[in-house]
């Protein structure tokens, strides 16, 4: 029943790989890359958020098809592994915003830029914190399972609509949007963050879905002695 | 389908009284808006934002009413059981509930009007908006709405899930309302109404698909 | 119906809310046309027994056949039973007619089934009146009259004498007869103990989920 027991240090080994490739990614991108053209140290950022918003998204699309196999096989495995992803893709959403907004300040004077992009992370930041209170008010395994898968999938096919709709919402207004993408000779601190945080991420998914798994086993009374043969 | 709308709806008119006191709450709403700008022109301006807002937190309002009969002596479980499918019962009331809010939305229009200085000659346009904007919020509102009156702390719950989930029906809604007050020179409403379509058909159709999951032991 | 005449063929079902087992492995079978008493102390599972036979909850674990369905089969399943609960399934502001006709609807029956049950549960004067406006035994009685309603093959009744004044107890005696008339088989799970003993076929006590 607790998902990657055949590999314990599995997620462990992952979070290793993975500060190690943030640390020489962003040793090189806060000290060895150049300054960008236009923006000077403040792009620098982008080293981080850069990752973390693939990650994030990533985080999100895993919960959905754990929500989905969840659905239609009721292994709790999957129910595990869903709860995990929603919970560190609503950790990795949250960076997200808090980078974007120390970004903005000093590049735009404003805390909110109501970049599309950042928008829509903000309402899946909201729409994906609701599922994890969904799952705490909810008392039954069975039900709480459900529930939430079925809240996942409509949560997350809203992400593309939001998308467009504040995209198109915020082009009526005015200028600016998203940080610019880095340049080709940023790539590799660029891609050794993004390996990093994805390292970081899976690792911790794993272990969060231990959590899980091992919590459901203790709301979960055992069977009967006599019914240990009957019951799956 | 009909049976199921037709239940929905004697049940809706049993408990009109309730309906005239969510139209109060919106037009309160309405009112305590102008408070916060003041008299001045971006009454008009937003006045589509507003409709829109005070729209949205009646909704709460009327949603989560809509099963309160429904889980007083386990009627639902009831009909489930006689057998009805799970959709039929959804779309009976998902129906039925964009039917309340569209009629909210419409008595709401001359409020609009009067404090916000928002007059229009558009009035079968902003009826179609209000329809979209009504069904767009009733679809995961149902939903939401069945799942969070079997489940604790109800009252938070159903405003933190959907009020996300719908901020595509509120941008679109407010943007076309306000283009039909304004003026829309280049014809952008017809896109967000195609936002609103498009949202619509969605959410209908996956909503129904997933509603067994929600109301089934 | 199954081939070999068999009501329920339930083995080993078992249900748990939580750290508890409402049942922890009940297994008996069931002939066609045939009552069955199931008695034993409030949480001894009796409730849970009916609501999983008669598909309102899932079970945990376990199988049983119902009017030669499987569990998973619920629509048929539901087609063919009727379930009195300890819930009415009523909508307060509908008058009684208006609650009867929304479930004939739905059953398919025809419209004057619905004034006809009413007639027989005694509840013909008050049909028109909404149902927050009626006593416990009043919602009882037009319960009685959803099940007859339903024409169900097979019938569980949950408690059926739960608060019936002793007019209302014979009632119940008239609806179990009139349903056994009609080849239904029935449960009935209940304190009643003596009572529907005298007219019982078959006697089951459950306790701690299990079968006594």
């Amino acid at each position: 029943m607790l998902p990657n027991e055949r590999f314990p240090k599995l997620p462990h080994a992952l979070i290793v790989l993975g500060v190690l490739c943030l640390s020489v990614g962003s040793y090189l991108g806060l000290f060895v890359a150049p300054p960008e053209h236009y923006m000077g140290d403040v792009q620098r950022i982008m080293y981080v958020h850069v990752p973390t918003a693939w990650n994030a998204l990533l985080a999100m699309t895993f919960a959905f098809a754990a929500a989905i196999v969840s659905l239609f096989k009721a292994d709790w495995k999957w129910d595990a592994r869903m709860e995990a992803g929603i919970e560190v893709g609503v950790l990795l959403a949250f960076l997200l915003c808090c980078q974007g907004a120390i970004w903005a300040k000093p590049t735009w004077g404003v805390w909110w830029d109501w970049d599309p992009r950042l928008t829509t992370t903000a309402v899946l930041l909201v729409a994906f914190a609701g599922i994890l209170a969904l799952r705490h008010f909810v008392d039954d395994p069975v039900r709480r399972a459900a529930w939430s898968a079925v809240a996942t999938i409509i949560a997350y096919v809203d992400v593309p609509i939001v998308y467009y709709s504040v995209r198109w919402w915020n082009s009526l207004h005015q200028l600016q949007s998203s940080p610019a993408t880095v340049s080709s000779q940023f790539y590799l601190p660029l891609r050794l963050n993004a390996f990093g945080v994805l390292f970081l991420m899976s690792g911790f998914i794993m272990l969060r879905a231990r959590i899980a798994s091992r919590r459901i086993a203790t709301e979960l009374a055992p069977p009967p002695q006599d019914l240990l043969g009957e019951l799956a | 389908m009909i049976n199921a709308l037709h239940k929905e709806l004697l049940l809706q008119w049993r408990t009109r009284a309730q309906a005239i006191a969510v139209f109060v709450f919106g037009a309160t709403s309405l009112l305590l808006f102008s408070f916060a700008i003041g008299p001045s022109a971006a009454l008009r301006q937003y006045a589509g934002g507003f409709l829109w807002l005070g729209l949205l937190l009646s909704s709460t309002l009327t949603l989560s009413e809509s099963f309160h009969a429904e889980m007083e002596n386990r009627a639902l479980e009831g009909l489930l059981l006689l057998p009805v499918s799970a959709r039929v019962l959804y779309y009976g009331k998902a129906l039925a509930n964009t039917i309340q809010l569209v009629l909210l939305g419409i008595a709401l229009v001359p409020v609009m009007v009067v404090l916000y200085d928002a007059g229009t000659t558009r009035i079968p346009t902003i009826v179609l908006i209000i329809l979209l904007g009504s069904a767009g919020i009733s679809a995961p509102g149902t939903l939401y709405s069945a799942m969070t009156s079997q489940a604790r702390a109800k009252q938070t719950l159903l405003p933190l899930l959907l009020f996300p989930l719908i901020v595509p029906v509120l941008l679109a809604s407010v943007k076309a309302t306000s283009l039909a007050i304004l003026g829309d020179p280049m014809g952008q409403g017809r896109s967000w109404i195609a936002l609103l379509t498009a949202f619509n058909g969605i959410y209908w159709s996956l909503c129904g698909l997933l509603f067994d999951r929600v109301v089934e032991d | 119906m199954s081939v070999d005449g068999l009501a329920i063929d339930a083995s080993h079902l078992a249900r748990r809310y939580g750290r508890r087992w409402a049942l922890a492995g009940v297994s008996f079978q069931l002939a066609r046309g045939q009552v069955m008493m199931v008695a034993g102390r409030n949480g001894s599972g009796k409730t849970t027994l009916l609501r999983i036979l008669s598909t309102a909850i899932r079970a945990d674990g376990g199988r049983a056949l119902v009017a030669g369905y499987d569990l998973e089969q619920r629509e048929e399943i539901r087609r063919q039973t009727a379930l009195l609960a300890h819930y009415s399934y009523l909508y307060e502001s509908l008058s009684a007619r208006e609650n009867l006709e929304i479930a004939a609807h739905f059953c398919v029956a025809p419209p004057p089934s619905a004034a006809d049950a009413l007639e027989r549960v005694g509840l013909a004067s008050r049909a028109n009146d909404a149902v927050a406006t009626f006593s416990a035994g009043m919602r009882k009685r037009l319960s009685f009259a959803r099940v007859l309603l339903q024409k169900p093959s097979i019938a569980f009744l949950d408690e059926p004498f739960g608060q019936l004044d002793p007019e209302g107890f014979a009632l119940v005696e008239q609806v179990v007869g009139e349903l056994k008339r009609s080849g239904a088989t029935v449960l009935i799970a209940t304190h009643q103990v003596d009572r529907v003993a005298r007219y019982a076929d078959v006697h089951l006590t459950l306790e701690n989920g299990r079968v006594a």
